[in-house]
């Protein structure tokens, strides 16, 4: 991502600076985190302080002052999945990855966070990739669906 | 537009329209403790200390007196048992954040806050947005900013404006009921050029 990119969203939105959120979450969609450079870019051509940015940034858990991973591994720690055995699936991503909550590992391969309820307990333990729901996922089946994602 | 008049205490106090209570009852001389009210700056309501009672059409509530507008014939109270035991709670609160703030120090002894009631959190900043709100509303820099949210927020200088505008100005340092904006300042500038910063200086 550079500058003529995130010249170009700015430019959909007119650069009004109303829509600044949404031009964020754009670049964060985009990019998977928000570059220094891209902020003062916006904050230049939406003539927005970057303290409000920084502010905005560090506020919403959508954004990331901090480079992700290709791929995010979101696993579900609430009551049900507890139970049901997420504390064992959390150790082997673990193991297998290197990274703990809220880290990335150095080939920004994978970024992993834990969450507390993913709406779908039936499921549990329950973990999610890009998106992508795995229910009923074992310790044993962790490995091969971590395989799966280049 | 005409005159409020209304009561404060016993007292009968005019005020001009768009006027606080707090302001009102500043002006008619009459002390409601604040920390995080300024008079330059717009009305916040962070820190709960300036909390009164106000009756008005025969119901009595409790309100931030610095972000309450003035009204006809409103009744307000500034020191009630219920209200001591607020400002005494709020104090305990904040004093479990900045032990060592002389200004929360001065209003315990009045309200018999008790600095250990809470279990400390030292994180040194009430968040009064005090030096944010000065630098952004007055000084129109925003070189210093919250960041995070709920019980992590905290104070942050902005590198890129704050190696800039911060050593010919200052200003909010006085602002600071604690010491920390202060040392948040020497850290930052210490992470951004340390050679300049103050902690290094006695060494040459
Ligand atoms: S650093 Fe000081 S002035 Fe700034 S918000 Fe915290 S307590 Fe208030
Ligand atoms: S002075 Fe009113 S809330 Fe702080």
């Amino acid at each position: 991502m550079d500058t003529d990119r995130i010249d170009q969203i700015i430019d959909r939105y007119e650069g009004q600076a109303s829509f600044l959120i949404q031009i964020m979450l754009d670049i964060q969609n985009e990019n998977r985190w928000l570059p220094r450079f891209a902020l003062e870019r916006v904050s230049q051509r939406l003539d927005v302080p970057l303290s409000r940015m920084l502010h905005i940034a560090t506020f919403y858990k959508a954004f990331s002052l901090a480079p992700k991973g290709r791929h995010q591994i979101n696993v579900c720690m609430g009551t049900a999945c507890h139970i049901r055995g997420a504390g064992r699936v959390l150790d082997t991503i673990r193991d297998l990855t290197g990274i703990g909550p809220g880290e990335t590992d150095l080939e920004l391969k994978f970024s992993l966070e834990t969450v507390n309820c993913l709406g779908c307990c039936a499921l549990g333990p329950v973990v999610e990739i890009d998106g992508k729901t795995h229910g009923k996922i074992s310790a044993a089946d962790t490995a091969d669906v971590l395989d799966s994602y280049e | 537009m005409s005159d409020i008049t209304m009561r404060i205490d016993d007292q009968e106090v005019t005020a001009e329209q768009g006027m606080t209570v707090l302001e009102a009852a500043q002006r008619a001389g009459i002390s409601i403790p604040s920390l995080c009210h300024h008079d330059k700056l717009k009305p916040y309501g962070g820190c709960r200390l300036c909390m009164v009672e106000v009756t008005a059409k025969n119901r009595t509530k409790l309100v931030v007196s610095c972000v309450y507008g003035a009204e006809q014939d409103l009744v307000v109270k500034t020191r009630s048992d219920k209200i001591d035991k607020i400002r005494k709670t709020v104090l305990e609160l904040l004093l479990a954040r900045a032990p060592d703030s002389e200004i929360l120090k001065e209003f315990s002894d009045e309200y018999g806050a008790d600095k250990d009631r809470f279990e400390k959190e030292a994180s040194f900043c009430v968040h009064c947005g005090l030096c944010v709100r000065y630098c952004a509303e007055i000084k129109k820099l925003h070189a210093v900013t919250f960041v995070d949210r709920g019980y992590r927020k905290e104070i942050r200088f902005v590198p890129e404006i704050a190696s800039k505008v911060c050593n010919d100005c200052k200003e909010c340092f006085p602002l600071c009921p604690t010491s920390y904006l202060q040392a948040a300042f020497v850290l930052s500038q210490s992470l951004i050029s340390p050679s300049e910063s103050s902690v290094t200086k006695h060494d040459k």
